[in-house]
């Protein structure tokens, strides 16, 4: 038999013609140049902050901030330091960010599916507000929602007034707030309890499913009982809770919850403006379940209702999931237009007033820009697992 | 479009027999004088039809005739327009609950199998059982499996359907109508969509389930499948049925001009 000799390759070329060492050549250059071009930039930094007498370094964080915000969720006053400003804006901007998620997705569902409606007037509504909302800039859009409509309403004196409890005025909305009482923690535990009750129904009507077939209204059981126990327990409790109502003293309201214009014109638009892109994904979605899976569900006698929830939205949600998570992202970072309106985000009063006072960019853009990267991350991580959950398993 | 006789209800018994088998079986299906349009194509004329529990129909007839139109408007996936389609003594109208009825009484397979990507084999046979026939999933999974074994892939119950070559997927597919243990069986060109050699698979299959006295409308090119098994072939053109006989008088001597013509080209090669 004859050996055969495995290192007796063809004869290799010269090596400058040899893809694998060109490619190895040119990565070493790209790494050289990287290197050198973050080695100019720190050094420049470095010389330019040494030149003109700014300590670098974190220490700034705990001096006194000396300046007032409009809304803070965390305890703030001007005497406070600017560790302290850094968790007003985070706060701030993660509450934003949140209420526009949840009612962006929502709208956008909803618009989505009105779109696919074979009602012409509704879908033709649906698409006329797509299009309208998602082609103007959103910038746009929260001044129009701010100067236009929020601002243009009547002053503090002249407030629309629903009831004696609720106001608005161009100073924002105000809302009675509650204060609970002694004995309020009956309450609470009322609603543990019903939370608890509705997981051990749902769970429970699961079992019975399988093993006898038959189905438990488990939704609207769970519904009452959400509703019913805490009811209950507020009543045995003797009502522990009163409310602070807003009151015109002066030239402004006090007391109660006020909703400031800032915040909610930004709100607004970014719900509505992600809530265009969301729809659009969510039709998409719909649309990627061939019209053969709802035909072949409906002719093995499954409901409308049915159909929808085991077929097509199991499969709809896997084109749905990545390019939600995306405009999840958007809207998170687009929640730093704020900046333009003056509501007190992390962008404005953070990388804002804090950088402007304490000329400590290196530190307070690196901190800010390292926020957004963890909440972006942490956003794509949750939404990466549910889409894992959702996926098609297959091969 | 609303049906001036749905309010009528419908009695069997007072039916006179109209072609003289009826006498031995029940009807299940009849549809008398049906129109359907789509916008302002007229797609069926005038289509009467009475099957009788038990019997074996096989409908031909070149593409755009209508035919499967004609199957689909049986279990109302589309609608007719004029005319009465009944089965199973519930009459096909509006109301969701006859259609829901219906539906669960009927089993089709379609030319594209449908079957769903997301769910299991097994679990594909299960989902209608459990949720519209409320059975216990133990149970579900006992009848699906028995399906399975009839149709010949029970080692595939817990595969997902893309891994699965077409003739599996379609005896997925019709062992999944049958779970709902259907009374009559609707079938779409089931073998249109496969490759020669597997479409043998399926037409054993439903050989089979022909042999064991299951009400069968299927609208197929297999014209040795309508030989062996079929009670009555009949053939469709331009939206109407034009000729209907039993398979020997069908193949042998047919009437119709426009019949003719269909077999001289089918059956050339």
């Amino acid at each position: 038999m004859k050996q055969q000799r495995i290192d007796a390759g063809p004869a290799g070329p010269v090596p400058w013609y040899d893809p694998r060492v060109r490619s190895l050549f040119f990565q070493a250059i790209a790494i050289a140049l990287v290197f050198w071009g973050g080695w100019v930039l720190v050094d420049n930094t470095l010389s330019n902050m040494e030149s003109r007498g700014i300590s670098t370094g974190f220490g700034f964080l705990n001096k006194t901030a000396g300046f007032g915000i409009i809304m803070n969720l965390v305890p703030y006053d001007a005497t406070m330091s600017y560790g302290r400003t850094f968790w007003v804006g985070l706060t701030n901007t993660l509450l934003v960010s949140a209420m526009g998620v949840v009612t962006a997705t929502i709208l956008g569902f909803i618009i989505g599916v009105a779109r696919l409606s074979s009602n012409w007037l509704v879908a033709r509504m649906a698409l006329v507000y797509i299009e309208v909302i998602r082609n103007i800039p959103l910038l746009l859009q929260i001044f129009f929602w701010y100067f236009a409509v929020l601002r243009n309403l009547p002053s503090p004196r002249q407030s629309l007034d629903v009831g004696g409890i609720l106001f608005l005025n161009n100073r924002g909305l105000y809302l009675p707030g509650p204060m609970p009482q002694e004995g309020f923690g009956i309450v609470w535990g009322g609603i543990l309890l019903a939370i608890a009750a509705v997981v051990g129904i749902r769970i429970r009507a699961r079992k019975r499913q399988l093993a006898t077939g038959q189905i438990f209204p488990a939704f609207r059981v769970g519904l009452a009982i959400l509703v019913f126990v805490p009811v209950v327990s507020f009543l045995v409790a003797g009502r522990p809770l009163e409310w602070d109502l807003p009151v015109l003293r002066g030239f402004n309201f006090g007391g109660g919850i006020t909703i400031i214009p800032e915040l909610a014109a930004l709100w607004i638009a970014l719900s509505l403006y992600t809530a265009s892109f969301i729809a659009e994904i969510v039709r998409s979605g719909i649309l990627s379940v061939s019209k053969g899976q709802t035909e072949a569900s409906r002719a093995l006698g499954l409901p409308n209702g049915l159909t929808l929830r085991l077929v097509v939205i199991p499969q709809a949600m896997r084109v749905i999931i990545p390019p939600l998570t995306s405009q999840y992202l958007n809207l998170v970072k687009n929640s730093s237009l704020a900046t333009a309106i003056g509501y007190p985000d992390l962008v404005a009063v953070f990388m804002g007033t804090t950088l402007n006072q304490t000329g400590q960019a290196v530190e307070v853009v690196a901190i800010t820009m390292a926020v957004y990267l963890t909440i972006s991350l942490l956003i794509s991580l949750f939404m990466n697992i549910y889409n894992r959950a959702v996926a098609i398993k297959e091969r | 479009m609303g049906n001036p006789m749905t309010d009528q209800a419908y009695t069997p018994e007072k039916q006179a027999p109209t072609d003289g088998r009826a006498g031995k079986k029940p009807d299940i299906i009849r549809v008398e004088g049906m129109h359907k349009w789509y916008g302002d194509f007229h797609v069926l004329k005038d289509l009467n039809l009475t099957v009788a529990q038990g019997e074996r129909i096989v409908i031909c007839g070149p593409s755009g005739s209508g035919k499967s139109t004609f199957i689909r408007c049986i279990n109302r996936l589309e609608e007719h327009q004029q005319g009465k389609i009944i089965v199973d003594d519930v009459e096909l109208t509006d109301d969701v609950r006859q259609i829901d009825s219906v539906r669960r009484e009927v089993g089709m397979v379609f030319q594209q199998f449908n079957l769903f990507p997301h769910l299991t084999v097994l679990e594909n046979c299960c989902l209608s059982p459990i949720w519209v026939r409320k059975t216990p999933r133990k149970e579900a999974e006992a009848t699906a499996m028995e399906y399975l074994e009839r149709v010949k892939i029970p080692d595939q119950a817990n595969k997902y359907p893309s891994q699965l070559s077409g003739g599996q997927q379609q005896r997925v597919a019709i062992a999944r109508a049958l779970c709902m243990k259907p009374r009559i069986m609707l079938f779409d060109e089931p073998t249109s969509a496969l490759d020669p050699e597997m479409i043998k698979e399926v037409l054993d299959v439903m050989i089979e389930l022909a042999g064991s006295g299951m009400t069968m409308l299927c609208v197929t090119h297999e014209m040795g499948f309508a030989k062996t098994v079929a009670d009555r072939v009949i053939f469709m053109a331009g939206g109407e049925i034009v000729e209907q006989a039993p398979p020997h008088e069908f193949f042998s001597n047919p009437k119709e001009p426009r019949t003719q013509k269909f077999l001289e080209q089918i059956l050339q090669h």
